[in-house]
């Protein structure tokens, strides 16, 4: 279980660790002599965080959101001490307020930010390439191309960071966060802060002292420039066959090198600002210069505006991950060959989809289940696993865009609807993490400007989706040692909504939890239920006694089904005509007692009681999983 | 490409089915054997049942952590309709060795699509090399379910360009801690899913 990070002794230096890229920086980190570690959880950035959390002498933090996160890794740096904050891609949207400004302050103790943008979208609403942030910001970018770079990088960062008094921007992908690969660790060294220096024509960022810095900015801009030109991160390797010289960087460089093995290649490390000189020297030494970049147009068109003729998503695509499978045919492009016709062998075979869906006894089933059966409704959703509500059998949100935005969303619907959507009552959904992290300012919103919003609050005692990490309402840190729980009533309350418009419901009630909903959709002005049930992999649930079906009660009514529970299996379909002349399809079922829980979900909509308990003396040992993945 | 001397290997099934974690343990034995390895996966949302690929690949030096369709020689598969969806990164003469378990998720159950009838049976008819087995039936006679995924590394431990005994020695330093009854537990296991392959497959290992 992801949810207790409890130290232990690090595996000494020298030794030829198997690292995931996440792994691999965290250990970088605290060798670097880091002090302060903060992030919100996030994939593919989440074990960063995770394994620093295991090593000494470190302050590691869950924080509430990625902006305060960076914010806690500023302020360590102000007092001189290395600060270390991870997020993913969307994160660093979140943070970008903060990072804008901190550019101009600069660092004082080496700052690092990591970030990692999912590239191919294997968990994330939307595909980002962070590299921009260098540009807008003005800071430098490193990208490593696997877990040992990503490892020696990370440490780079912190002298890099001190030295131009810059944050440093660790630009990670998927294929680098959970990529394991051998790893060469060393020691950690100790950084004692120099301390912090009241200096408020740097540290006190308004209008005539941010005058006088930014143009530090387009300097440090230059001299970074110069960096890259003389840094070994950019290698220049000459290659032997001169028809197409490839400029790369991050996890594309191993595509490159695996495809192409004797091209000369311009490997990209430091990749903002980039060397134009080792570009210039690698153009003029093969024929045709292919740019090969994960995900945006990035380096291309630069390196056109300096006047450098080249090619890049004229042949790739530019979204999704690349490999050699994506970067041959593309070459053969260039060169104007033939690209051969895929093999049949190599087509997929026609698998129905599996898409991730929600656990046996997740509590979030009773809630979707329960929406289901409300007719004229809108539902706002969010991000998390309550996000699967939107898929089947559910199918019951209607929005998601970012952290917190249900909130905002649905009051914008509220407030703009016209006659058409009059009648239909408008429900917000976020669940108990999402809504410390930005969910609160939005119901504040709504509370504020007269909103008509019944919001349901999943609260399930955790950061499901990322693999069940503490909240500031689980009580506990990221250590799992004891921290002050945080209410969400009295925050709900305190946030404008009158105190008998909460309700606390458990979403294993579907009769309770129906009639509340139906209540409160009916009332005007805004609402909070609180839908209360630990997620089912964290500690604090208990499994229950499981159940099965009774097959010669079961009448293949199928309502059982409509609950969405993955523990629920059809055992044969039957067609027959009903009295009315109508055909129907029944369902009949079983229930899997290794993977039923006992919530007795689907026991509520059967209608003949053929769901019954396992008898006492069959229940199956329960092996609780625990595996996590993000 | 320089595939030539890099082993490819493909171990698939869903969320919370062991999938990472046997990868896991192959990758050890790999490093034990002095190759470089690199071992990925694509499993975000795994645990909530979706679909889990882990590549595992090893050699003197490896660079693309991902496998390329058509490159596999050894595919692990935990579960059949799983075993079929990428059974395309198998190569010509590659082996399938697939756990016959039938998982079936709720988009099937509501009846919005169809569980592939006789999976292993369209990957033979494909061309490849296919034996399936029961790991949990077979772990279930052990005494023990859990014992699973070291039948299904015991399936593999034939077919690797190493001897057996290094992978079962990465087990054992896995479930050492937990004593000897649990150790032997896994030996057993181990030897139960080599027999259940052997058995099927006339043609001596790769």
């Amino acid at each position: 279980m992801a949810a207790v990070m409890s130290q232990v002794a690090p595996p000494p230096a020298a030794s030829r660790l198997l690292l995931s890229g996440n792994e691999a920086v965290a250990r970088a980190v605290w060798e670097s002599g880091v002090r302060v570690a903060a992030a919100y959880p996030g994939t593919p950035a989440t074990e960063i965080i995770e394994s620093l959390a295991r090593y000494p002498d470190l302050h590691a933090e869950w924080s509430v959101n990625e902006k305060v996160s960076m914010e806690v890794a500023l302020g360590a740096s102000m007092t001189g001490a290395r600060a270390f904050c991870a997020m993913k891609h969307v994160g660093l949207n979140v943070a970008s307020d903060c990072l804008m400004t901190m550019t101009i302050t600069g660092a004082y103790g080496g700052l690092v930010i990591a970030v990692a943008d999912d590239v191919g979208m294997s968990s994330s609403q939307n595909e980002q390439d962070s590299r921009f942030w260098g540009r807008f910001a003005h800071i430098p970018v490193l990208e490593p191309a696997d877990s040992q770079e990503a490892y020696e990088m990370a440490k780079f960062a912190f002298g890099l960071s001190e030295q131009y008094e810059t944050p440093v921007l660790l630009r990670l992908t998927t294929r680098i966060c959970h990529v394991k690969g051998l790893v060469c660790v060393g020691e950690r060294e100790a950084h004692e802060p120099a301390g912090f220096i009241k200096n408020p024509q740097r540290w006190v960022m308004v209008p005539a002292h941010a005058k006088v810095r930014i143009p530090g900015l387009f300097q440090r801009d230059e001299t970074l420039r110069g960096v890259s030109e003389s840094s070994p991160l950019n290698i220049l390797e000459a290659g032997s066959d001169r028809s197409v010289g490839f400029v790369t960087s991050g996890p594309a460089y191993m595509h490159v090198k695996e495809a192409f093995p004797n091209a000369p290649v311009l490997k990209l490390g430091l990749s903002y600002p980039w060397p134009p000189e080792k570009v210039r020297a690698l153009a003029a030494m093969c024929d045709k210069l292919l740019v090969v970049e994960e995900t945006e147009k990035i380096l291309e068109t630069e390196i056109k505006a300096a006047g450098i003729s080249c090619h890049g998503k004229d042949v790739l695509p530019s979204m999704g991950e690349l490999s050699p499978q994506v970067l041959s045919p593309a070459v053969d492009r260039l060169l104007g060959k033939p690209v051969p016709p895929p093999t049949p062998a190599a087509a997929p075979p026609k698998v129905f989809p599996r898409p991730p869906t929600l656990c046996a006894s997740c509590p979030h089933m009773g809630m979707y289940y329960t929406l289901s059966q409300i007719k004229n409704i809108i539902v706002t959703g969010d991000i998390g696993c309550y996000t699967l509500g939107a898929g089947h059998p559910w199918n019951a949100l209607d929005t998601t865009i970012c952290m917190g935005a249900t909130m905002g969303v649905a009051l914008g619907m509220d407030k703009g609807r016209g006659a058409v959507d009059k009648n239909k009552r408008i429900l917000a959904v976020i669940g108990d993490s999402t809504f410390m992290h930005m969910g609160m300012q939005g119901l504040l919103d709504i509370t504020y400007n007269h909103g008509n919003v019944t919001v349901l609050l999943l609260d399930n005692n955790t950061t499901g989706m990322t693999g069940g990490q503490a909240t500031p309402a689980s009580g506990k840190d990221i250590h799992g040692k004891e921290a002050p729980k945080v209410d969400l009533f009295k925050i709900v309350e305190a946030l404008g909504v009158p105190n008998e418009r909460i309700k606390v419901v458990d979403p294993y009630e579907l009769p309770v939890l129906f009639k509340t909903v139906r209540d409160e959709i009916k009332i005007e002005g805004p609402s909070v239920i609180i839908a209360r049930r630990p997620c089912v992999l964290i500690e604090d649930f208990k499994p229950f006694r499981p159940y099965l079906v009774e097959e010669d009660k079961c009448t293949g009514c199928g309502n059982c089904i409509e609950v969405g529970c993955p523990a629920i299996h059809v055992t044969r379909r039957e067609k027959v005509i009903k009295p009315s002349g109508r055909e129907v399809e029944l369902a009949f079922v079983n229930i899997d007692n290794q993977a039923c829980t006992g919530c007795g979900l689907c026991v509520q909509p059967c209608a003949p009681d053929a769901i019954q308990h396992v008898p006492r003396r069959d229940i199956p040992i329960h092996i609780v999983k625990t595996s996590s993945t993000s | 490409m320089s595939a030539n001397d890099i082993t490819n290997i493909l171990v698939c099934g869903i969320g919370g089915q062991g999938v990472m974690t046997a990868t896991e343990i192959l990758a050890e034995a790999a490093i034990a054997e002095g190759h470089d390895v690199k071992k990925t996966e694509v499993a975000g949302m795994a645990q909530r049942g979706g679909v889990v690929t882990s590549h595992l690949r090893f050699g003197r030096k490896v660079l693309s952590p991902q496998i390329e369709p058509g490159t596999v020689q050894v595919l692990l598969g935990f579960e059949g309709a799983e075993a079929l969806r990428w059974s395309h990164y198998l190569k010509p003469d590659g082996l399938a060795l697939v756990n016959n378990a039938k998982l079936v998720p709720p988009v099937v159950e509501l009846g919005l699509f169809d569980y592939p009838e006789d999976p292993t049976g369209q990957m033979r008819a494909a061309g490849h090399r296919v034996v399936s087995f029961d790991a949990m039936s077979i772990a279930r006679d052990l005494g023990e379910v859990r014992l699973g995924n070291t039948v299904m590394l015991g399936a593999i431990a034939d077919y690797l360009p190493f001897a057996p005994d290094v992978l079962l020695a990465c087990i054992v330093k896995r479930f050492a801690r937990k004593g000897e009854q649990v150790v032997d537990a896994n030996r057993r296991a181990f030897a139960a899913g080599r027999e259940a392959v052997a058995r099927q497959l006339a043609t001596p290992p790769a």
